[in-house]
């Protein structure tokens, strides 16, 4: 557990008078990062969230206020002690370039005195554990792709198994595609790890997908709200909060509602290569085309087949649900759909049957009845 | 003057003994470069790895430099002049011709220094300090590693000024492979000029190569760019190992995969292919 206790940082102002009229960075924070949860900060910039961040391990030193962890006053242990007991990912990764792969891993076992031979089989293991092709352990940086450095920059936070993760906007310096992926993988880590981690972002839908709790941090570093993403969405304090959770929360809080079992409708479906009069035959304007394992492959409209079905005809807007997902993702594989049926496929990827919005809203109203209760019974 | 005079200048062996001799003023130069290298070493290697770490001073990086455009020679007849009378000995001449190459060396060393320093990418000493790295061990660990092809150039430029210069030494009377040159002007032996300038000009060549090799030994891969010839060499003969991560792995988090029609579009396999651009753009 990471505890601030009115926690403060004040930087002298321009004429260097620290007179107590400095620019405030963080304004007597108290939080607690609990033990084995992700905590995110997330706000503006300028709101001293990576400040709040690399005060934990002293890279910054607070004005006044203390930070524990598991009860021990940060202040009172060795700096470079401290350090080496808590995994530190930044952007950007700082990898050591002239190091390769496998050194970089095995930097802070290293530091702790630990024999190259073990630090090495146990940087290989978390190599392959965080996704790298054990081939890459010696390669150079500079031969890795953006986020192949993040990877491995995360390999080396954990190879001294320490129990505290601060993590400092490790995923915002990548691509979309690969950024979301890295994020998958961090929670699966994370699930297998119980680390307690402190998370820095300015992405509130990063805050929201990775958070445990998340705290919303205003400019001047005074903190705005601290919830769990579903609350922070539902019931943001003020409008400041609100603002800065951003547009669409109705629709991105039922991220975080299991899909109901609901009745899906059996759907006739086609394969590729079928011909024009059985895609026909059917006898709906949109038919669903599916590849020999059952597996949805895209909507083909009837008009447009001429001869046979081919993947050109296939309409790819649509996104497919999973019968174990959210009930976001049946909403949004309903309303994606040409056919006005969203498509719902079980845990092996095969189709399950189709629902339409209309019928994925009854359910939602159900959640909000059920929510309203508990509110008012609390 | 011939070939064949300059090949029997060289062969004769009266030019290979004694005070005048080859050996004798190879090492009289050797030993003027070395002691001017290292007194350079001393005040540019601190001084620059100072400024580079802290950012402070830069002016002294571009004031070096601009001194640079000072003339060595008036320069060491001015220093002579001055300091000659207040030391009786040999060393009248010694010193000046020394502290003159110094200030020639200090330039490439300093900047060398610097910039080699002030390249370290910042997010690897905020990582280094984050992990727990002690000041002595970011410096030695992190950033002089980083700092060193930057820092062997700049040695290497200074080397080759030196050794270049080193023959004023003998137009102050001193010795060095220049007394070749200022004695053959003396006495028009233009053939014994020119093997003294072939001397200089090998012992020069000689000396950047054993560094070229030291600079070869002693930077990592991961800097030099040999890795990137290996990552680019790689890129055009990819083999299986070496597919960017994520290839061939499924990712059961998603719950919500695109509906694409064909698999050479869904999201797993458009990481593959960002993998592989930005890999070769660093290159």
């Amino acid at each position: 557990m990471i505890r601030f206790e009115g926690v403060t940082k004040r930087y002298a102002d321009a004429s260097g008078a620290d007179d107590g009229a400095g620019s405030l960075a963080v304004d007597d924070l108290t939080l607690e990062a609990p033990t084995g949860k992700i905590t995110v900060l997330v706000g503006p910039s300028g709101c001293g969230k990576t400040t709040t961040l690399r005060m934990v391990n002293r890279m910054i030193t607070p004005t006044s206020g203390t930070i524990s962890i598991d009860g021990k006053d940060t202040a009172s242990l060795d700096v470079a002690e401290l350090r080496r007991g808590i995994g530190y990912v930044i952007q950007h990764a700082g990898l050591f370039p002239h190091r390769t792969v496998l050194d970089n891993v095995t930097t802070v076992p290293r530091l702790l005195g630990t024999d190259k031979r073990t630090a090495r089989a146990r940087a290989m293991e978390l190599i392959e554990r965080v996704g790298l092709d054990p081939a890459m352990a010696r390669r150079y940086p500079a031969q890795l792709s953006g986020g192949q450095q993040q990877r491995v920059g995360v390999a080396r936070a954990l190879a001294a198994d320490p129990p505290v993760m601060l993590m400092d906007e490790p995923f915002s310096a990548v691509d979309p595609v690969v950024r979301e992926q890295l994020q998958n993988e961090f929670l699966r880590l994370q699930s297998e790890l119980g680390k307690t981690i402190l998370f820095v972002t300015h992405d509130i839908d990063e805050a929201v997908k990775l958070g445990d709790q998340v705290a919303v941090l205003r400019v001047g570093g005074v903190l705005a709200q601290l919830d769990s993403p579903a609350k922070l969405l539902a019931d943001p304090v003020d409008d400041f909060v609100a603002g800065f959770v951003g547009r669409d929360r109705g629709y991105r809080a039922l991220s975080f509602a299991a899909a109901p079992e609901l009745s899906l409708t059996d759907e006739p479906t086609v394969r590729l290569g079928a011909r024009a009069d059985d895609v026909r035959a059917v006898g709906t304007p949109w038919v669903l085309c599916v590849d020999d394992d059952r597996e949805p492959l895209g909507w083909v409209r009837a008009a447009a087949v001429e001869t046979e079905v081919t993947r050109t005809l296939l309409h790819r807007g649509g996104t497919v649900a999973s019968v174990s997902g959210s009930l976001r993702a049946l909403l949004d594989a309903a309303l994606s759909s040409p056919s006005g049926r969203g498509v719902v496929a079980g845990d092996d990827g095969r189709l399950v049957g189709t629902i339409r919005a209309a019928e994925v809203i009854p359910a939602i109203e159900a959640r909000r009845d059920s929510t309203t209760e508990e509110a008012t019974a609390r | 003057m011939t070939f064949a005079q300059i090949v029997s200048w060289f062969t004769d062996p009266a030019n290979w003994q004694g005070t005048d001799g080859v050996p004798n003023r190879v090492t009289e130069h050797l030993l003027y470069t070395a002691l001017t290298l290292l007194i350079a070493l001393v005040i540019a290697v601190p001084l620059g790895a100072w400024v580079g770490h802290s950012g402070r001073m830069r002016w002294l990086v571009t004031g070096a430099n601009a001194a640079r455009a000072v003339p060595t020679l008036g320069l060491l007849f001015a220093v002579s002049m001055f300091v000659g009378p207040l030391i009786k000995s040999d060393l009248a001449f010694v010193i000046p011709s020394i502290a003159v190459l110094v200030l020639l060396a200090i330039p490439p060393l300093l900047s060398g220094t610097y910039a080699g320093i002030d390249s370290v990418e910042p997010a690897a000493r905020d990582a280094a300090r984050g992990m727990g790295m002690t000041g002595w061990q970011v410096l030695t660990k992190v950033e002089v590693p980083c700092a060193l092809p930057l820092f062997l150039s700049g040695l290497r430029s200074a080397t080759l000024q030196v050794i270049a210069t080193a023959t004023i030494a003998a137009s102050v009377s001193l010795g060095g492979l220049g007394r070749y040159l200022i004695d053959g002007l003396a006495s028009r032996d233009y053939v014994q000029m020119v093997c003294g300038s072939i001397l200089v000009a090998v012992l020069a060549l000689v000396a950047d190569g054993i560094l070229a090799l030291l600079e070869n030994r002693a930077v990592s891969p991961g800097i030099s760019g040999r890795s990137a010839r290996v990552a680019r060499s790689r890129a055009r003969h990819p083999d299986h190992h070496s597919d960017p991560i994520g290839a061939d792995r499924p990712d059961p988090d998603s719950r919500q995969a695109a509906l694409v029609g064909s698999g050479s579009t869904g999201p797993v396999e458009a990481t593959a292919t960002t993998g592989t651009p930005s890999e070769r753009d660093r290159t």
